[in-house]
């Protein structure tokens, strides 16, 4: 039988009990700029973590300090918490995410880190991304690069069956390895310079590996890329940080099979611009 | 813009004319250092000269030459003009924390570096075909005899210029900054070029390793070979160049 | 104001196939001059939008997202259920039908549902010829797998990733339409109030979040697709940024609310490890698969384990107490969501959880790790392998299919699975209220409809597991752009709506005197304090147990908590920029109202249903009691800030194909 429901996940004796966690103290050398106008610099800042803490979690008790000091919070983007949306934006000790491979910053764990420690918090860089406040960037460029393209042109209804067209398992797998990007700009900030290749590449091979998408794939690659280079990122050098700091683990293979679809596109398809 | 110029001038495009004038210079490299070995044929420079002056003289290989240069005109420009572009991608404001993690360490630190290596490989260039090219071109080298024929001795303008440390030195700096350029450049390429795959990736960064190895190693070999291993020259010839005595 | 569920008559497969033949549609040259706006662009907000483009009418999307991507539909990890009958197990629509009826303990409307059931299909061909990388078998087509509770394999997943995937599908149908012109998006725009016009919804009042700008947007007809309103419990799987404000803002112009008490506790999360807890993170309930729950028998081993003296592999095999297979038998470690929720409540509520706080359960993988490690040595011909070696065999097959999960869990927590059994704890998921809308999706305010989480249409008082994308891309894609159809059709001599009438003029006053009210407090508390209070309260009070006591105690107390909140809260800044600060406090402001609407209703359904527990209402062995003959409607509530007490309004339903059983998972 169930009775009263007096114990529950948020009662006061689990404040109690996670004293057993050991505490760090940290100072935080964060970007603070008021918006892109504005001159920006560094602030310090200390503020007591738990090991179990998230990187994200631990700039909540940083900002509720702030509050209680009538001081303005830090603005950071996030929003699932848990990997997958790709909206938290700032570069952690010179990483993307943080130094943790194959880690969006909200599930990196202040475990990682060392007492004591001086932790460097900037927004992501790059003149595609403009600064908006803080460690909040404009990061909309991604969005016009894949309505230049980065969908298979068919209107809801029109489909046929979903097994009407087969696909090879490894190949679908392919697809969908290039498919988990999140988007998050990661490979953006990473680069020194600033190309968003893996970004573009990741959905241009997702598509082009689908018979589905293979339709359309010169039209596609010919305005993704089109794009991106309208939008001002940097022309990739092939330094695959990009891939390194990926928090999805993208790989540049895509960035090869994107060069390839280009070149192919722009060699043999009717498109005359 | 038509197709062509536009194909051309998009980041891909930029980025193709990059490999292919690299890969074109790599395989000059090839063919340029299988002749410049002959300087350590220990017989007086004769087999040298000879070649030089075929070099020199053949129609063909001057065509040849001129699309050379031109390829690394393109390349050099190319490469500085991208430089300037991604520095402006950047943004105005630097990370204070600067690091970079790629997929290979050594690649990835060239990879980083790439402009100023091919600057400072431009530099050597011009001190090295300011040296000899243009001693060639200006006649500032005395003759010699190739077998019978007359030909200009290259050989003991080389021989006087490589006993000199200051002119090893750059030579040895030049070739260092070439291994890196070329361990990232040659994989970098096939990359561009669309040829990455897990079955052949590994054989290609293989290949890079190897090229960046032994074609700067080669290379430098020459002119410490020539100072430390031949006698001091008993007469040095007048001769003109950047580095002529 | 219409109060009809507006199902169409026929037999129940006939009836949404004659309601498509029948109904009045518009002609394209009308569509060009008709606009919609539509909110939210998750998976119903997004397939609806860009549907609705290509469908031809002018459509404006809005998210307070930076892109719309980053909807939480993105996190959804298991898969999506549809009747394809692929793998020949005697599936059908009408089973699908059927399962989802009785999953969501026979309190949904049948017509909906099986619906839903018929769009299924459609939503798998949609999602493939979109590219979209479902996971497949060696000969190229569709892999299936299955999931909570049916007898059947229908669920399509593309590894943890299926919302995502599905989500980004929709998010790029939607691009097409915005470079095509036939969506303009709004990003960063949060929608603070909807106007009506005449009795009908003509338009809503954003706020530019960059600018702090307010924005009147006018159309002919609303669409709400803003999600669940899970986050009143401050802790739970729901994204930061999920909130109820657009759907309360509409009921506070007169759409109700129904069944908000339908909360989804999920029995497979990450437990609390500290008081700074942001959000709780999901462990995909494919594990409870292989996974046994356990807790240890005596309090003293569970003492010890808490106070990190012992672990989990330190209990003898017969000092553990698996209690849903001692409970449930039939189904084991494989009862619904609700059920596994309570029983590991009950577990800890006698002293029994096994981590610092008391609150979590073990999950188990060593007997999985052990059968298939045994039954790959044997088909390796390796008929004496070693413990060990069954152990190291049996654990590369629990990570081939698990092995991100696995790899989740060691992240957040820095406990590796493999070799300590994983610890979980209930977490609120998904909620099931939300809000009223007839058979059209329309509410109870004409021209406002609602799609996807955000209504209340098809779960009952409990979802099934995979079943939340179908419901958001059946509404979004085959539902809503033919219903709408019905109230479009009777708007083509409406002239363009214009944002400057008066009654735009007017709410957006209104809106200002909101931000203005609250930023003037300029208190001491921060927002974020009042969220987590309010949170300990609904799950205190409202959470996996209730009762009548605790619903009063715990509505008083949300009410004190209101009126601290407009004396004391802290919002720095000021309206006319980017403050993120100010968007989290109208949101706990609208939080603050709606935690009071549930413990309402919660305390008015005297049974226990789904999601819904009654202590007051249990049977001798502590299994939820349903009361049909009373309760078997859908409480669509009124709520007016004139008046204290909510106003009921009952949608009887009616069971015609169905017959209404008690659920036995023993």
């Amino acid at each position: 039988m169930i009775v009263g429901s007096s114990k529950s996940l948020q009662t006061d004796n689990c404040q109690l009990t996670t004293d057993n966690y050991s505490k760090m103290k940290l100072t935080l050398k964060i970007w603070r700029q008021k918006n892109a106008k504005s001159a920006g610099k560094f602030e310090s800042h200390q503020v007591v973590a738990e090991e179990h803490m998230s990187f994200l979690e631990m700039l909540d008790v940083l900002n509720e300090q702030l509050i209680s000091e009538r001081k303005e919070p830090v603005a950071f983007e996030h929003d699932c918490r848990e990997g997958i949306c790709g909206t938290c934006s700032m570069v952690i000790n010179g990483h993307p995410h943080g130094l943790m491979q194959g880690t969006t910053t909200c599930q990196l764990h202040m475990r990682h880190f060392k007492d004591g420690e001086t932790i460097a918090i900037e927004p992501f860089r790059a003149q595609s991304f403009p600064l908006i406040k803080d460690l909040v960037v404009d990061r909309s460029a991604f969005d016009r690069i894949i309505q230049a393209g980065g969908y298979i042109s068919v209107n809801t209804g029109q489909a046929p069956d979903g097994n009407a067209i087969p696909i090879e398992k490894d190949q679908a797998l392919d697809a969908f390895n290039a498919a988990a990007c999140i988007g998050c700009g990661a490979c953006v900030a990473a680069c020194p310079n600033s190309s968003a290749m893996l970004f573009t590449s990741a959905k241009v091979s997702h598509l082009a590996q689908t018979p589905q998408g293979e339709i359309e794939a010169q039209r596609r690659v010919l305005g993704m890329v089109n794009q991106m280079d309208e939008e001002g990122f940097g022309r990739c050098s092939n330094v695959t940080a990009c891939e390194a700091e990926c928090p999805k683990e993208i790989s540049v293979t895509n960035i090869a099979r994107m060069n390839r679809e280009y070149l192919s596109a722009s060699l043999t398809s009717d498109v005359m611009k | 813009m038509n197709w062509f110029t536009k194909f051309l001038t998009s980041s891909i495009g930029q980025k193709l004319v990059m490999s292919l004038t690299g890969l074109f210079l790599i395989s000059f490299l090839v063919v340029h250092l299988a002749g410049n070995l002959q300087l350590m044929a220990d017989d007086g420079g004769v087999a040298f000269n000879t070649y030089a002056k075929f070099m020199t003289g053949n129609p063909v290989i001057k065509t040849i030459s001129y699309g050379l240069y031109a390829m690394i005109l393109l390349h050099a420009f190319q490469g500085l003009a991208l430089w300037f572009k991604n520095r402006k991608a950047r943004g105005s404001e630097k990370y204070a924390v600067k690091v970079t993690r790629g997929a290979d360490g050594v690649a990835t630190s060239a990879a980083k570096q790439m402009a100023v290596l091919g600057t400072l490989i431009l530099a050597f260039l011009l001190i090295h075909m300011g040296d000899f090219w243009w001693a060639m071109k200006t006649e500032a080298v005395p003759m010699a005899d190739c077998g019978g024929e007359p030909c200009q001795d290259l050989y003991t303008k080389v021989y006087a210029s490589f006993k000199q440390w200051w002119v090893v030195a750059a030579y040895i700096v030049g070739m260092i900054a070439l291994a890196f350029h070329l361990r990232h450049g040659f994989w970098s390429a096939f990359q561009t070029l669309g040829w990455n795959h897990p079955k052949y990736t590994p054989a290609i960064n293989g290949a890079a390793w190897v090229i960046a190895l032994v074609l700067p190693v080669a290379y430098a070999a020459i002119p410490l070979y020539m100072y430390f291993a031949l006698p001091e020259m008993t007469t040095v010839p007048e001769m003109g160049g950047i580095f002529g005595s | 104001m219409a109060f009809k569920s507006n199902v169409p008559d026929g037999s129940l497969s006939d009836k949404w196939k004659n309601y498509r033949g029948k109904m009045n549609l518009v002609a394209p040259n009308n569509k060009r001059r008709i606009e919609v706006i539509v909110v939210g662009t998750g998976l119903a907000g997004a397939s609806a939008a860009a549907t609705l483009g290509e469908l031809g009418y002018q459509v404006k999307a809005f998210t307070f997202h930076d892109s719309p991507r980053r909807a939480h539909s993105i996190a959804a990890q298991g898969g999506i259920n549809a009747a394809k009958n692929y793998q020949n197990d005697g599936d059908s629509v009408y089973r699908l039908f059927y399962d989802t009826i009785k999953g969501g303990d026979y309190r949904s409307r049948e017509a909906n549902v099986h619906r839903l059931a018929e769009a299924s299909t459609e939503i798998i061909d949609q999602a493939v010829a979109q590219g979209v990388p479902l996971a497949r078998e060696y000969g190229g087509l569709l892999a299936n797998r299955s999931f909570g509770g049916v007898q059947v394999s229908r669920t399509f997943y593309a590894r943890g990733q299926t919302g995502q995937q599905l989500l980004l599908g929709a998010y790029q149908a939607l691009s097409r339409q915005i470079s095509l012109g036939n969506v303009t998006m709004y990003n960063r725009h949060e929608m603070l109030d909807v106007v009506k016009q005449d009795g009908k919804a003509r338009g809503i009042i954003a706020r530019n979040l960059l600018t702090g700008e307010l924005e009147r947007h006018a159309a002919h007809s609303v669409v709400l697709c803003t999600g669940g309103y899970g986050n009143v419990f401050y802790l739970s799987t729901n994204a930061m940024m999920c909130n109820v404000t657009a759907a309360w803002r509409s009921v506070k112009k007169g759409a109700y609310m129904a069944n908000p008490c339908y909360t989804q506790i999920h029995p497979t999360c990450i437990p609390v490890s500290g008081e700074y807890q942001s959000k709780l993170t999901l462990m995909s309930e494919s594990l409870r698969n292989d996974g046994r729950v356990w807790v240890p028998k005596s309090i003293d081993d569970a003492k010890a384990i808490q106070q990190k003296k012992k672990k989990g592999i330190d209990i003898a095999e017969g000092d553990r107490d698996y209690y849903l297979e001692r409970r449930y038998p039939a189904f084991g470690n494989l009862v619904p969501r609700d059920v596994a929720s309570r029983a590991a409540k009950v577990a800890c509520d006698e002293g029994k959880g096994v981590s610092p706080t008391g609150l979590a359960v073990f999950l188990d993988f060593a007997s999985a790790i052990e059968r298939y490690g045994k039954s790959k040595a044997h088909s390796m011909n390796l008929y004496d392998a070693s413990p060990a070696k069954i152990k190291e065999l049996g654990t590369a097959v629990i990570e081939e299919k698990y092995g991100n999960l696995f790899e989740m869990y060691e992240k957040i927590t820095g406990e590796d699975p493999y070799k300590n059994p994983m610890k979980i704890y209930p977490a609120v998921h998904y909620t099931m209220g939300g809000l009223w809308v007839d058979y059209h999706l329309q509410t109870s305010v004409p021209g406002l409809f609602c799609c996807g989480e955000a209504n209340f249409s098809d779960h009952g008082a409990n979802r099934l597991g995979a079943s939340a994308l179908m419901q958001g891309l059946a509404d979004g894609y085959f539902v809503l752009p033919y219903t709408i159809g019905t109230f479009l059709s009777g708007e083509i001599r409406t002239p363009k709506i214009d944002p400057n009438a008066k009654e735009f003029m007017t709410a957006e006053a209104e809106v200002k005197g909101r931000l203005d009210k609250i930023i003037g407090v300029q208190g001491k508390q921060s927002v974020e304090s009042f969220h987590r209070r309010l949170g300990k309260i609904m799950w205190e009070y409202c959470g996996m147990a209730r009762n009548a006591e605790g619903l009063a105690k715990g509505r008083k107390q949300i009410q004190e908590l209101r009126e601290e909140f407009y004396k004391d809260v802290f919002v720095p800044g000021d309206a006319n920029e980017y403050n993120p600060e100010l968007e989290k406090a109208l949101r706990v402001a609208d939080f603050l109202e709606m935690g009071e609407l549930m413990m309402v209703d919660a305390n008015d359904r005297e049974e226990s249903c789904g999601g819904h527990f009654r202590e007051e209402y249990q049977t001798e062995e502590g299994e939820a009691l349903r009361r049909d003959d009373e309760y078997a409607y859908v409480s669509a509530w009124e709520w007016t800030d004139t008046k204290d007490e909510p106003t009921l309004h009952k949608e009887e339903l009616v069971f015609e194909n169905v017959e209404l059983k008690t659920r036995s998972y023993k």
